[in-house]
């Protein structure tokens, strides 16, 4: 496979890196010395020029390419590369993007931007941080019905009491449905009766209390874990709260700029904000930091982060994490007692690398893996759905369509067999790759 | 000198317009007059007046041009003005023409221009407060009262929103007019343009007023095919009277013993509206056209519902025990022991006077001191923002009881930022400042006029506890309409002299306006640049 990365700062060329044994990498970056130096360093062939560029796109050799990673430290450039890119070439596109609107934006309309695998690296760290502190972390949320709907796709632990459960044992919640579960290589779509086997990844589609009550119950220590701070709110510690609130946890977040605090304590209810310096040692006692189970510092310098880490150590706190923007860092973070440093460039260039080796490329689903599509669909009056009860509708549709939740006028409504759809209800379905085509031109 | 940055001429021949237009109402207590074989003269003249100097207004300025500054002028004015020029009908009707025409009513106390202008003051501002010494039709033709009826129906929804929903001229600077007139901090827009969210709410709130009278009216008739009592007084006069004053919230009754008058299925009947009155009209509109499920999932109509019924439960848990009651007399059946009387008169009292319209079940004058308290508190509850009713509001006490939790939460962790949400939204912490000012200012004028009242009336009531006077005060700063004693729901304003009802006349005015439309005229900042 011919692959062009765009941008060799130190997510392109990590990704370089690990991709140049198995196929042709072209690198492009506007840095001579950076392109001069990868020539040597790794078996790449490495290009002068701006990758917004057509004919740097084509010197690249675009038109064979199969795929374009667009990997620039620029949300903006990378979603232009993409979209030049693809207007010219069939080439498989991925973006590594940091804001998280964009990702959102490319989530709700397919094929955006022309960018067919969207990377959000402050979300992924996020939910790096989160999966450190040790939390079920989902492995993908999204909302429908405008917030009234959630779909998760949680990882079972070998440990956790759900696991060798059947599907009925498991389901002890009022509004919660059991998608699908996603095993090494086959998507099951569960019954009663279905036992959830440790290590595979379960699909739920219900109301967010019950989505959080579910994580709840995956990972029940998760109890133990109730006071977590977040030094910094920046978007990587915003994030980090949000998903911290699914997981039904009151996180603090510390900022220091006042506009930003109050910005971040308008978007997160769950959280409680406070404004204040983090190096401010009396009001980190009067707001018993000792008793903290974790720390994380996303502040926007690195040192900074270690400073606010370190005295958060110091005063009792149990665990510290700091996310560090320079790479080279996370060793020496490491050693002088911050307990975990996460670096966003290297979880993101993980992450594509882990995408690319799987060579898919061809349409990029919701669900990890391209095995499913979770989809929010309005009832029309086409649609098979319509006016009937669920149980006959079901029969007409293929295997692997689950009816998730159900959203009239703002109300959840958890799918029984005898549930009547009506015309502008909000249905969030699960659909089985498989059968992606069959059942949209039915619903 | 410096100079004056407002455009008073610009906002005179607005009022103007309103003033002239307020002739085609007028028609309606002619074609009562007409029907019941009355006399015409006062109206005629009336509408003849109200044309001649509207139309003189009008020529201040051919052209208006209105700012921000100049709404609040415009505002303040109308609804200044526009009670004033009502008091034609029942100066004519009291005193006549000299040398043209002889009284009509020569019994009637509102020949006084006083008390003219302070029921017309009390209609427009929906208050409710009479002081009519004696209402019957043997001392006031039927279309004088119809009249008196009608000044509550165009002052509830706003004359200046009816204004702006049909005067084209208007449509630019109306949202800034809707926001110094409606009820409640801020206005909802329905729609992009403001002249057609206006005219929304006047459709919801017509519409409201025909179900009632057909409701009314249709009771009645059931009654008389059916040969129960369900409506006997409910005739056709009655029940077009009393959708004009219960849905603006008003309160005045061509009948003397205002819904007592009637039957417990009429008064049933009357509750439900009384609270539709009470609600946001913006929330109504939605609930009605694309959201049903709006209406419940707001948390001010929440609280709102939730204050009604908690107010309702310890008045009717007090009358029903008989702990409610002061004296059992003739004109006051028992009500101990009495489960639906007590809960109809409980539930009755307090939606009124919640939703400030001011109608009365019974003379709960002879209720005792703990249930009198519970409805003098209720008057500073008030509707919804954008309703028709009066006094505080409910999303102001919603807001406030919300910053309270915010302060307590402060005191533990003074570095916390927390907005205060209304309906998931963060509210704006100016929103709050307002929030906080009004509520303050209201309390502070209450207790100020309350002395006032109390000082210059005693001058003529050797009787007038400190109690009956702060009702007094709290009923007209509150557009409610009757408190307690002397201003009982059965007895009125009429003893009171002429100063305090000019000061209540005043009271009644900013009441409507929420106070920081009018006081804001009173600034230097706001006549000077």
């Amino acid at each position: 496979m011919r692959v062009i990365i765009v941008g060799a700062g130190q997510v392109g060329s990590t990704i370089a890196e690990e991709l140049a044994p198995l196929h042709d990498v072209v690198v492009i970056d506007v840095d001579r010395d950076r392109v001069e130096s990868l020539t040597y360093d790794v078996d790449v062939l490495a290009v002068e020029g701006d990758g917004a560029e057509l004919a740097t796109l084509r010197e690249a050799g675009l038109t064979d390419a199969d795929m374009l990673i667009a990997s620039t430290d620029d949300d903006e450039t990378n979603i232009v590369v993409s979209g030049t890119a693809k207007t010219v070439a069939d080439v498989f596109t991925i973006a590594r993007v940091k804001n998280t609107k964009f990702l959102r934006t490319w989530r709700q309309a397919a094929g955006a931007f022309g960018v067919d695998h969207m990377v959000g690296t402050n979300l992924l760290t996020a939910q790096t941080v989160v999966r450190v502190i040790g939390l079920p972390a989902a492995r993908d949320a999204e909302t429908f019905a405008e917030g009234c709907i959630q779909m998760a796709e949680f990882g079972v632990p070998e440990d956790s009491p759900v696991a060798n459960q059947t599907v009925r044992e498991a389901d002890r919640f009022e509004s919660l449905t059991f998608a699908a579960i996603l095993g090494e290589d086959d998507v099951v779509i569960p019954r009663g009766d279905t036992v959830i086997e440790p290590g595979s990844d379960v699909v739920v589609i219900g109301s967010p209390d019950s989505v959080r009550e579910f994580a709840g119950a995956l990972v029940p220590d998760a109890d133990g874990l109730s006071d977590v701070f977040i030094i910094g709110g920046s978007d990587i510690g915003f994030h980090t709260a949000r998903l911290l609130e699914q997981q039904g946890l009151t996180p603090r977040v510390i900022e220091q700029d006042p506009d930003r605090a109050r910005e971040l304590a308008e978007e997160l209810t769950g959280s409680t904000v406070l404004e204040s310096d983090a190096t401010d040692r009396e009001f980190l006692e009067r707001e018993n930091i000792d008793e903290a189970d974790a720390v994380v510092t996303a502040l926007d310098s690195d040192e900074k982060s270690l400073l606010s880490g370190l005295l958060a150590k110091r005063l009792g706190a149990s665990r510290a994490i700091a996310v560090v923007d320079n790479g080279e860092y996370v060793p020496l973070f490491e050693a002088v007692g911050i307990d975990v440093a996460v670096n966003p460039r290297e979880a993101t260039a993980e992450e594509i690398t882990r995408f690319t080796r799987e060579q898919r490329a061809e349409n990029v689903a919701i669900i990890e893996s391209d095995r499913a599509e979770v989809l929010e669909i309005e009832v029309d009056a086409e649609s098979v759905l319509v006016d009937r009860p669920i149980r006959e509708s079901v029969a007409d549709l293929p295997d692997g369509v689950v009816i998730g939740a159900i959203s009239r006028d703002g109300e959840l409504i958890k799918p029984r067999g005898d549930t009547v759809i009506e015309i502008d209800d909000h249905v969030v379905v699960f659909v089985d790759a498989e059968v992606i085509e069959e059942a949209n031109s039915q619903l | 000198m410096s100079r004056l940055r407002v455009d008073w001429r610009a906002a005179t021949s607005l009022v103007g317009t309103v003033i002239k237009y307020l002739s085609v109402p007028l028609l309606v207590p002619l074609i009562v007059a007409l029907r019941y074989g009355e006399g015409i003269a006062e109206f005629l003249v009336t509408i003849a007046v109200v044309v001649a100097i509207g139309t003189a207004l009008e020529r201040l300025d051919p052209d208006p041009d209105l700012g921000a500054r100049e709404g609040f002028l415009m505002v303040a004015l109308t609804w200044l003005l526009v009670p004033v020029v009502s008091t034609l009908p029942y100066l004519i009707a009291g005193n006549g023409i000299p040398f043209v025409l002889a009284p009509y009513e020569p019994a009637s106390t509102l020949g006084n221009p006083v008390n003219a202008l302070f029921e017309t003051m009390s209609g427009f501002t929906t208050t409710g407060a009479t002081v009519v010494g004696e209402i019957s039709f043997e001392r006031h033709s039927h279309a004088i009262l119809m009249w008196r009826q009608l000044t509550q129906w165009l002052g509830g929804m706003g004359i200046v929103v009816l204004a702006v929903a049909i005067l084209p001229e208007l449509s630019v600077g109306g949202a800034q007019l809707m926001d110094a007139e409606a009820p409640g901090p801020g206005i909802e827009k329905l729609t992009p343009r403001i002249a057609e969210t206006a005219r929304a709410l006047w459709i919801a709130y017509a519409g409201f007023t025909v179900l009632l009278f057909v409701l009314l009216y249709g009771l009645h008739w059931a009654g008389i095919l059916l040969d129960v009592p369900l409506a006997p007084n409910m005739g056709l006069y009655n029940a077009i009277a009393h959708p004009f004053t219960t849905l603006p919230t008003g309160g005045f009754s061509p009948e003397a013993r205002s819904i007592e008058a009637f039957s417990a299925a009429v008064q049933w009947v009357i509750i439900p509206f009384m609270v539709v009155a009470g609600t946001n009209f913006a929330l109504l509109w939605r609930a009605m056209t694309d959201e049903p499920g709006a209406l419940f999932e707001d948390g001010e109509f929440r609280f709102y519902l939730g204050i009604m019924a908690a107010l309702t439960a310890l008045v009717a848990g007090l009358l029903v025990t008989g702990a409610g009651t002061e004296a059992v007399t003739e004109a006051v059946g028992p009500l101990a022991g009495q489960g639906e009387a007590a809960l109809r008169h409980a539930t009755f009292q307090v939606v009124s006077i919640v939703t400030t319209t001011g109608y009365a079940s019974m003379d709960f004058n002879a209720w005792s001191g703990a249930a009198q308290y519970l409805l003098l508190f209720a008057m500073f509850v008030g509707g919804s923002a954008g309703s028709t009713g009066g006094a505080i509001k409910i999303v102001r006490w919603l807001v406030i009881l919300k910053s309270i939790r915010r302060e307590l939460f402060t005191t533990v962790h003074p570095e916390a930022v927390r907005p205060v949400r209304l309906g998931g939204r963060a509210l704006d912490e100016r929103a709050l400042r307002g929030i906080y000012a009004f509520t303050l200012l209201y309390i502070a004028i209450f207790l100020v006029a309350t002395v006032v009242v109390l000082v210059d009336a005693t001058r003529v009531f050797d009787n007038l506890s400190a109690f009956d006077a702060m009702s007094a005060v709290a009923a007209t700063l509150g557009n409610v309409g009757p408190g307690f004693g002397v201003v009982g729901p059965m007895n009125s304003y009429l003893d009171f002299p002429a100063t305090s009802k000019l000061f209540m006349v005043f009271l009644m005015w900013i009441g409507r306006l929420e106070i920081f439309p009018v006081l804001v005229l009173l600034t230097k900042a706001y006549w000077s640049s």
